[in-house]
């Protein structure tokens, strides 16, 4: 068996000092494999934001380890940082977080440029990601002209163009609409039938029920961890319906 | 990422938010523009103060008489005018022309016009006075010898007696007599509430003759052979009048005055140089009021987009590019927007303001330019490394 993905032991974080001291992760572990597709749900409060900005490199812990790839996030430089942001993972925001005023297409070329792919490479790898989100047609369309599922579904297709070993995403539809949430949750199983790591924090029942694996987090600590479906299966949303969709998904992104 | 990159990438952030990026250029031009303008407006006033002093001739002095009455031992005389021709004593004199002056009525078929300063004097007068002949020609040292009843008159008076006729070759009437006008004097800006142009030349011994009588001169115009001779003319005029006036080498007083352009001019370079401080405070004053509205417009500007610092660097940009894409945003900024001020400063310096034309100095545009890129490139780096420096979780929950 390959390494995972993703490994940390006791991660804890806490935040403010003395009498106001909240303790956002009480002591986490957790081990992700390849090709998982793993929900973590939650109250709100209950640190699951705290555990993705962690698990995103955006944020750091008070103690605990943190393996990506291996590689222990803890010990990297500034730039090193920046560079596992950039190849290693792909961060799906719950407010979407595409640039204003700047086009779908060039909104996903952005962390290629950052990775120092060729303009022309670039465009063509971004217009491949857009066709997996199947928004292909609105490449030249800037964010406000976007529904909030369009800019979801661009702002997903930015996080898996650099192919990156882990997809995290923080509540994506946590700002949509139920036909919206459909089509954005549609792109996550189609990615994962096409092997992708997965890692999705929710709130909601239906998101929780489509994933693999599902840890359930409280003040800070897992309590519950049930494997909903077998990892080196499609997961049970990717619809037979969908399969030419994954089929694509797999063909570009592979 | 190479460095062409970042530019594009700086390039699309200043296009993508057009109108912020036009009102920081405009905030800049106008304080570069200001400054450079101001600067010019005080240094043209003080240019034409000197221009018009200068124009009374800088190289002469003028010598008066103090006593009054006419008493004729301190009267200036024709005499004593001629005296100071004097290769041994007053080797740097180039001219003298003794003057006599009154006010006339000049008649011409009916119509009069009382001339304002009707000068008798000889040729040299119009170089010494920098008063040059327009049209026509001026009289000539034959003239003065023979009497000849010829006048030049300034401007003001040829439109009053002359309007829409070309006075020269008609012949006025002045205090009985017939004068031919043979020239008319060129436009010459006024020095005071006197109207420089209302004024007739005409030949020393013709005017004395008609007008004032033989008595004293009312003063002896000495040209210098040089600007820088004139404090040393002044002295050799002064020994000689002092010779010939009988006047005690001690003594303090004298009967005479020696008014030198060149002294009044260095009143004036004084008045101005004070003038300009004035004018260099307010100028630093404004460029400090700009400068404090480019550093908040930069302020605002990278503030506003911390957000989407922490987005760029969660797609893993460096803190290096983010930092160089932020300091050639500022700069293309600060250095078009100063550009577009210098060339309005520039273009706003072709036209007079509140009736003075505009001279531009040249030092002014480049403290204007420098101040305010330095301003610029400081307050747009430093908040944009702030937040490139920042953990993307802190950038992102910017509001």
């Amino acid at each position: 068996m390959s390494r995972p993905v993703l490994q940390v032991t006791d991660l804890k974080k806490i935040y403010g000092q003395g009498e106001a001291t909240v303790h956002a992760l009480r002591g986490v572990s957790l081990t992700v494999e390849r090709g998982d597709y793993l929900a973590i749900m939650g109250s709100s409060g209950s640190g699951k934001s705290t555990l993705m900005n962690i698990l995103g490199a955006l944020d750091i812990p008070s103690s605990g380890q943190y393996l990506l790839d291996g590689v222990d996030v803890s010990r990297l430089s500034d730039g090193q940082l920046a560079l596992a942001r950039n190849r290693l993972i792909g961060f799906i925001f719950q407010a979407f977080n595409l640039i204003p005023r700047t086009s779908a297409v060039a909104n996903v070329e952005l962390p290629l440029a950052y990775a120092g792919v060729k303009p022309k490479e670039r465009r063509r790898r971004a217009m491949a990601a857009l066709e997996v989100v199947g928004l292909a047609d609105r490449a030249g369309h800037e964010p406000n002209q976007l529904s909030g599922g369009q800019q979801q579904r661009v702002a997903v297709a930015r996080a898996l163009v650099t192919e990156p070993a882990l997809l995290l995403a923080d509540e994506p539809t946590g700002n949509l609409d139920s036909k919206s949430t459909d089509d954005v949750l549609q792109v996550f199983d189609d990615l994962s039938a096409a092997g992708r790591t997965i890692v999705i924090i929710t709130h909601e029942r239906e998101v929780g029920d489509r994933a693999k694996r599902l840890i359930r987090l409280v003040d800070g600590g897992i309590v519950t961890d049930t494997r909903q479906s077998p990892l080196h299966l499609p997961p049970v949303g990717a619809a037979p319906v969908a399969q030419g969709r994954a089929m694509v998904a797999g063909r570009h992104t592979r | 990422m190479n460095f062409f990159e970042v530019i594009r990438f700086s390039l699309r952030g200043l296009s993508a938010n057009k109108l912020r990026s036009a009102l920081t250029m405009l905030g800049i031009l106008i304080g570069v523009a200001a400054v450079i303008l101001l600067v010019a407006v005080g240094n043209g006033s003080a240019k034409a103060i000197s221009d018009r002093i200068e124009a009374l001739g800088t190289n002469t002095i003028t010598v008066m008489s103090t006593g009054r009455g006419g008493s004729s031992s301190t009267s200036l005389t024709k005499d004593m005018a001629d005296a100071l021709i004097d290769e041994e004593m007053a080797p740097d004199v180039k001219s003298v022309s003794p003057v006599v002056s009154s006010s006339a009525t000049m008649t011409y078929e009916g119509t009069d016009h009382s001339v304002g300063t009707f000068v008798g004097t000889t040729p040299a007068w119009f170089t010494a006075s920098t008063t040059p002949v327009g049209r026509g020609s001026a009289f000539t040292d034959d003239d003065v010898a023979q009497g000849r009843r010829v006048v030049v008159i300034g401007k003001t008076v040829a439109e009053e007696l002359f309007p829409g006729v070309d006075p020269l070759d008609k012949q006025v009437t002045v205090g009985g007599a017939l004068f031919t006008i043979v020239g008319v004097l060129e436009d010459k800006s006024s020095t005071g509430f006197d109207d420089a142009n209302d004024r007739a030349v005409a030949p020393l011994t013709a005017v004395q003759q008609v007008l004032t009588g033989y008595g004293a001169l009312t003063s002896i115009v000495v040209e210098a052979a040089d600007p820088d001779k004139v404090d040393a003319v002044q002295g050799q005029v002064s020994t000689i009048l002092n010779q010939k006036l009988d006047v005690d080498s001690s003594s303090t007083s004298t009967p005479y005055r020696i008014q030198n352009a060149s002294s009044l001019l260095e009143t004036q370079s004084e008045t101005a140089a004070t003038f300009t401080t004035l004018l260099g405070a307010v100028a630093a004053i404004s460029l400090l009021v700009g400068g404090i509205g480019i550093t908040n417009i930069m302020l605002v500007t990278v503030t506003e987009r911390t957000r989407e610092i922490g987005i760029r660097k969660a797609l893993g940009a460096p803190r290096r590019v983010i930092l160089t894409q932020f300091l050639i945003e500022a700069s293309l900024l600060s250095v078009l927007g100063g550009a577009l001020g210098v060339a309005a400063a520039l273009i706003g310096s072709q036209f007079a303001i509140v009736g003075v034309k505009p001279v531009i100095v040249p030092s002014s545009i480049g403290y204007a330019l420098g101040v305010s890129i330095a301003i610029g490139l400081f307050f747009g780096g430093l908040p944009a490394a702030r937040a490139a420096r920042l953990r993307p979780i802190d950038a992102l929950r910017y509001e």
